[in-house]
């Protein structure tokens, strides 16, 4: 019915191995595309954008950045937080030091910088694995926050240490700053977005996502059949935080506009997007997306029935969110351990087959 | 991916459906949840229970009633941000966020969403310079005004010099406990005295390392901005050393009811306030009258009365009277968010004003300009009498020491304006 592959013959390696080799995904994708791109822009308000969108799409980096590190090359991080901090002073700091610059180039260096210091903070990965990496990891989240908190030079010396992002225009569209529309930033992010998940997807079907996959399974294993684990480690590292900082950059430059490193870059925020991943799905990128969703919209929308829709007292619908959204998340776990993403997979496995189970 | 695309859907087509009446809207950015919950609840019992009486009492501001739409934010920058977006399309007059850190996230949007910003109290500080912050205003006191103040009563008790003391800064590690850092340390050069930070990281509860160093310091005072379990674990840290109580000042952020000990563990301790304490006002019995009696009180109604009830029943009463100037000034009773800016600006307090809202010598007598958005920065010192279980003034409403301060208030926003390409308005 859904699933039509008989006569979808493949005549090249290229087609046979394509990302979406069975036509009903693929066309799915591009209606996907088409409906971010196209259709949600002529309904974006201030408040689906700057509520709901572009942090949907600003965490969903994130978790996908993450999602390399934990999903993929199986090392435990809790340092996201601090490395999101990072690409947003460095944002802050770009912006401010070089006014001229473009916006896209200061958020890729931004992402650059965070993959140097994301890179050394994984050096100990070589020797420290498991949960004792997660503590190491752990002592990044805190070091750089105290840092970013503690020297002046960060934050320009103002004198409460919050960092606000001046604005920017990019092809004579504001896309940062208050008097951005809520189409241009949701586009920036947007394109941000969907080209970090096109180059995670063909990194993790290359050479180098294999090799930290077999770093995952096994890595004595991988070491015997020639992955060199400094190099695969490393590059996840590097690729996982260039992902995060770039998150940073966005959630500073284009979603808040101000932010305060003890605050918006809380050890929260590490345990935020470790839980995405985990409900998105390890090792998968759709997973990221839906993980992020699940744990952005979700909170917003039970705010919106509960409050708007029932007219709960504030207070009492607050409380009910984190009851409800705490046991959706035992559920989905319960249910399926491997994240939405299984659910889905299960599903697409169960629609190709069907009406005819056998 | 798809499923996302359709809660989108659901979530846009449930913001757009919100009513739209004529009323005048002060959207009550609250947070009665979260870690801060203690110091959120009376805040926002006493704004929105203000608004329930001028309804009830006065049939609004004019004849026009006020609504009062409570949005959740748990002190969360992020939330904050949401909240604002959600309330401001339904004529919101203006925000009052009660977190340094929405403040900030709000500023540059707000301003360009032509919606007024009052922080009284907290915030940014150099939003005093209106010429740079059109749409910013923290009168009466801020952090800067308030730090002079303290060091003001020190200088007083002291007989006009402070040469030679230590004095310890204990604050709460965010933009909001750095805040009175710079006028302390430029009072510190002016005063001889020597200034030593001692940073408490979020919530506060953690204080054992900062109190070790205070007792090998040995300071002569402890300055402290500290904002929920902060304020109590310091006290009772204080009191566990046995630091005098009577050297311990906070900011009025650190003096509420929720702070203090049980028992005399904190009698004695000192804290800065910009209105008065207690509910000796005539404005209370209407309360009680209009309010709490019909059962329209917010919350469970049991903040009535405390201290930070007190602020946001003020915080209510500057941006009602407020809103009564813009309506005189504009000639309509219907305000618009933009109008209510100009009725901030022109806002006069005076002793007639207070007596006719119920709240005479509450607060200080200030006048708004366009220059200047800060007012006075009057403030009091209170002291917390533990026999008694309440709060004395023991210091009036003075004036800070304008000379310190006005100059970091003009360097700090004009940074800001370099920084954001704003160019000062004429005033």
């Amino acid at each position: 019915m859904f699933y039509r592959e008989s006569g979808d013959f493949k005549k090249t390696y290229q087609t046979d191995s394509q990302t979406f080799p069975i036509k009903f995904d693929r066309w799915r994708y591009y209606f996907v595309m088409l409906v971010a791109f196209i259709v949600i822009p002529m309904f974006l308000t201030d408040y689906s954008a700057n509520a709901v969108m572009i942090p949907f799409l600003v965490w969903a980096i994130a978790a996908l950045g993450l999602n390399i590190l934990v999903g993929y090359c199986g090392q435990l991080s809790l340092g996201t937080g601090g490395f999101m901090a990072v690409g947003a002073y460095a944002t802050y700091k770009l912006m401010t030091s070089f006014p001229g610059m473009d916006m896209v180039s200061v958020i890729l260096l931004s992402g650059l910088i965070t993959a140097v210091v994301g890179t050394l903070f994984g050096l100990p990965s070589l020797r420290i694995k498991g949960f004792y990496l997660a503590v190491a990891t752990l002592a990044a989240q805190f070091f750089l926050v105290w840092l970013l908190n503690k020297v002046p030079w960060f934050y320009n010396y103002s004198a409460s240490g919050q960092i606000s992002a001046p604005q920017r225009e990019m092809f004579g569209v504001i896309i940062t700053g208050p008097y951005a529309t809520p189409v241009a930033a949701y586009l920036f992010c947007l394109v941000f977005a969907v080209g970090l998940a096109w180059m995670t997807r063909n990194l993790t079907r290359g050479r180098m996502g294999r090799s930290w996959m077999a770093i995952r399974d096994m890595d004595i294993a991988a070491e015997i059949i020639g992955v060199n684990p400094l190099a695969a480690k490393l590059s996840a590292f590097a690729v996982s935080s260039f992902l995060i900082g770039i998150s940073g950059a966005l959630l500073f430059s284009v979603y808040l506009g101000a932010a305060e490193v003890t605050e918006a870059f809380s050890i929260n925020v590490s345990f935020a997007v470790l839980f995405m991943v985990i409900i998105g799905g390890l090792g998968s990128i759709f997973g990221s997306f839906v993980g992020a969703g699940f744990m952005v919209l979700m909170p917003v929308l039970l705010k919106n029935v509960l409050v708007g829709g029932l007219g709960w007292p504030t207070d009492l619908a607050a409380h009910f969110e984190f009851i409800i959204v705490g046991g959706l998340i035992l559920i989905f776990l319960i249910l399926e351990p491997h994240g939405l993403a299984q659910m889905a997979r299960v599903l697409k496995e169960k629609l190709r087959l069907w009406p005819f189970p056998h | 991916m798809k499923f996302n695309k359709l809660a989108t859907v659901a979530l846009v087509t449930l913001a757009v459906s919100v009513p739209v009446a004529a009323e005048l809207v002060f959207p009550s950015l609250s947070y009665r949840t979260g870690p801060y919950a203690a110091g959120g609840t009376p805040v926002a019992d006493g704004y929105a229970d203000y608004f329930t009486l001028l309804n009830q009492r006065d049939g609004g501001i004019q004849g026009i009633l006020t609504s009062v739409p409570e949005c959740e934010t748990g002190y969360n920058t992020a939330k904050g941000v949401e909240c604002y977006e959600a309330t401001k399309g339904d004529g919101a007059l203006v925000y009052q966020p009660l977190s340094t850190g929405i403040t900030y996230q709000l500023i540059p949007k707000a301003t360009a969403d032509d919606i007024p910003i009052l922080t009284t109290g907290y915030g940014r500080t150099s939003v005093a310079n209106g010429a740079i912050f059109s749409h910013v205003f923290n009168f009466p006191a801020n952090y800067w005004t308030g730090a002079s103040r303290i060091i003001n009563h020190l200088l007083a008790e002291n007989g006009g010099s402070l040469k030679g003391k230590v004095i310890t800064l204990l604050h709460h590690n965010s933009g909001y406990g750095k805040e009175p850092i710079a006028t302390l340390n430029v009072l510190a050069e002016k005063h001889g005295f020597e200034l030593i930070i001692s940073p408490v990281d979020h919530p506060g509860q953690e204080q054992k390392s900062q109190w070790l160093q205070i007792r090998r310091d040995r300071p002569d005072y402890v300055l402290m901005w500290g904002w929920g379990v902060m304020n109590q674990v310091a006290l009772k840290e204080a009191a566990n050393i046995r630091f005098p109580m009577e050297n311990f000042i906070g900011i009025w952020w650190s003096g509420t009811d929720n702070d203090v000990l049980e028992g005399m563990g904190s009698h004695g301790y000192k804290a800065a306030t910009f209105h008065a304490v207690g509910n000796d006002f005539p404005v209370y019995d209407d309360i009680e009258k209009y309010v709490v009696k019909r059962g329209l009180a917010a919350g469970d109604g049991s903040n009535v009365g405390s201290v930070l009830y007190n602020r946001g029943l003020y915080a209510a009463m500057l941006a009602a009277e407020s809103a009564r100037t813009a309506q005189t000034l504009h000639k309509t009773a219907n305000i618009t968010s933009g109008m209510m800016r100009d009725g901030m600006e022109a806002l006069v307090i005076d002793e007639a004003v207070m007596a006719r809202v119920g709240m005479p010598g509450f607060g200080p007598s200030f006048s708004v300009s366009c220059e200047n958005h800060g007012g006075p920065g009057m403030a009091a010192i209170q002291q917390w009498d533990g026999e008694a279980r309440q709060w004395k003034l023991i210091d009036g409403f003075e004036a800070p020491d304008m000379d310190v301060i006005a100059p970091l208030i003009k360097a700090d926003s004009e940074a800001y304006a370099a920084e954001n390409n704003i160019t000062p308005r004429d005033c």
